[in-house]
């Protein structure tokens, strides 16, 4: 219950004196440290803004599924990307949130800070990830916090020896029913299609007590009065609805692009997703995108890793080009 | 009994702390040692004081001290505050452990009411010279929260930049009751001047914005 687990880093100095950086990395999930750790490798003078270090790592509880590290915390895991970046001397900006983004008339980027800080770069790479995804269904937003919750590690403790709904079928939705199983006295996966999460993490289903599973089932509506009390849901196979009489909510459905600050100077998809080519660029000259927050279809740490590495070789072409 | 800090925390938390400008006292209140984890904020409070020449506690049993508990408003136990190094309380308060991620908030307290700049903008001080009454800031955590020790740590920063802000952790699962009270089953759970609420880790200009709803 106690697990001490130190986050918090003397932060480099090198923001009090400097404001102006060859490439800024705005994120610190997966994409954002490894460019960071590939653009600092090729000699790149780079800085790190992140409200946070680790991103959605942090929603995450177990990580069994990244090459070489078996079996670990999606905490520990940021610590170890965050440790190689600090190994290199890569300064990290924590505890504010970018605002906004432009770009300046001599074709730099300038963010500033919530603290109203300023700071510029020749190249700017985005990776701000994504926000859990809500089921845009009525009573959604009036019980959220109220019994609806979008976070099964901070969450879960509150629904001890209670009934609790998970919402979901791929692998988020599928670890969120393995992590509650400790504190819940019962579980319901409600999931309109059919299963997409690993068969590895399935497979452990069998340990947890008190598991029902409807598959093709939606969500029409939370219901409750101060706090949640359950779901009216359709069966989609008998085209009947029901109501399930339920505690808690876990709604993990995926995530929504935080695209939010580029909006305006980048192209993006039907879903808000940053559009990029195979180099990562976007449609605007010296903005790089890498991680959930771009077109890429599957979001997994190892593929943000990497698209976080193939921005920062190509920023880091830009930058020299522009010497 | 063994240590809550094991050894590599300790180093971690002794290099975090080494820049600490000026001393920071803690008083903490319990009720005995049979309240829900009074035993171990009366340990962790102990290690980690230990580890910096600067930081000071001073433990106190409620049963002989209800003055000064009243003095610092202590409403229920563990309950802890810190003290600049005159002594003057700073409406700096954390009810329950700060153990787990929470630990986070409470290393960035010692540092922030040590002096240390945590780089709030002239604008953000201006603001808040606006407030007129007292304001009271309620931020429920788990200790399982990644997002929760920022949501505290921006509470605590903004009570540290105005006499009239007084801000406390409150650890959720120690104190169910008050949990229910505020309907909390999610955290961060921000409760401001008991009337407004913020969800998630906000950033100041929402702290601001609630705060300025308030006048």
């Amino acid at each position: 219950m106690f697990d001490i687990s130190v986050d918090k880093k003397q932060e480099s100095n090198v923001f009090n004196t400097q404001t102006h950086f060859e490439m800024i990395i705005v994120g610190a999930g997966p994409a954002g440290l490894n460019a960071a750790l590939y653009a600092k490798r090729k000699g790149i003078d780079v800085a790190v803004f992140s409200l946070d270090v680790g991103g959605q790592l942090h929603n995450t509880s177990q990580v069994d599924n990244y090459l070489g590290i078996m079996d670990v915390l999606g905490g520990d895991l940021s610590k170890k990307f965050e440790a190689h970046c600090e190994s290199l001397g890569v300064p990290i900006k924590t505890g504010h949130q970018v605002e906004s983004i432009i770009r300046l008339r001599n074709g730099n980027f300038e963010i500033t800070l919530d603290n109203e800080f300023k700071y510029t770069s020749v190249a700017l790479i985005y990776t701000l990830g994504g926000a859990p995804r809500t089921l845009q269904v009525p009573g959604e937003d009036a019980y959220a916090n109220k019994g609806v919750s979008y976070c099964t590690t901070c969450d879960a403790p509150f629904f001890k020896d209670q009934h609790v709904v998970v919402a979901g079928g791929g692998n988020s939705a599928a670890e969120a029913v393995i992590d509650l199983a400790a504190w819940a006295k019962k579980i319901t996966v409600v999931h309109r299609s059919q299963w997409r999460a690993d068969q590895i993490i399935l497979d452990q289903f069998k340990n947890v007590p008190n598991l029902e599973i409807f598959l093709e089932t939606q969500i029409l509506e939370v219901l409750g009065e101060t706090m949640m009390t359950g779901l009216r849901v359709l069966d989609k196979k008998t085209n009947t609805e029901r109501i399930i009489k339920a505690d808690g909510l876990f709604v993990e459905i995926g995530n929504i692009p935080k695209s939010q600050l580029v909006k305006e100077l980048v192209d993006l998809n039907e879903q808000g997703e940053v559009i990029v080519n195979e180099r990562q660029e976007t449609s605007l000259e010296g903005l790089y995108a890498a991680g959930d927050v771009t077109t890429q279809i599957d979001k997994q740490i190892i593929i943000s890793a990497a698209e976080g590495a193939k921005a920062a070789l190509a920023a880091t072409n830009y930058i020299n080009h522009k010497k | 009994m063994e240590k809550l800090l094991n050894e590599e925390v300790s180093k971690q938390v002794t290099e975090y702390l080494a820049p600490m400008q000026k001393s920071v006292k803690m008083v903490l209140f319990t009720d005995g040692d049979e309240c829900q984890t009074c035993k171990e904020t009366k340990m962790l409070l102990t290690e980690v004081s230990a580890l910096n020449e600067k930081i000071s506690l001073d433990i106190k049993d409620i049963k002989d001290n209800e003055d000064l508990a009243s003095q610092y408003g202590i409403e229920m136990f563990p309950s802890f505050v810190m003290l600049d190094e005159e002594g003057t309380y700073k409406g700096v308060k954390f009810n329950g452990i700060p153990a787990g991620h929470e630990i986070n908030s409470f290393l960035s307290a010692l540092m922030d009411m040590s002096g240390i700049d945590f780089g709030f903008d002239k604008a953000i001080g201006n603001r808040l010279d606006k407030l007129d009454r007292k304001v009271n800031i309620k931020v429920f955590i788990t200790l399982s929260c990644p997002h929760c020790p920022g949501a505290v740590s921006n509470a605590h920063r903004l009570a540290m930049s105005h006499p009239m802000i007084e801000s406390e952790m409150v650890e959720a699962q120690t104190f169910g009751e008050l949990s229910q009270k505020y309907n909390v089953s999610g955290v961060p759970k921000i409760i401001i001047d008991d009337t407004h609420e913020l969800v998630g880790n906000q950033p100041i200009e929402e702290y601001l914005k609630t705060l300025e709803a308030l006048n």
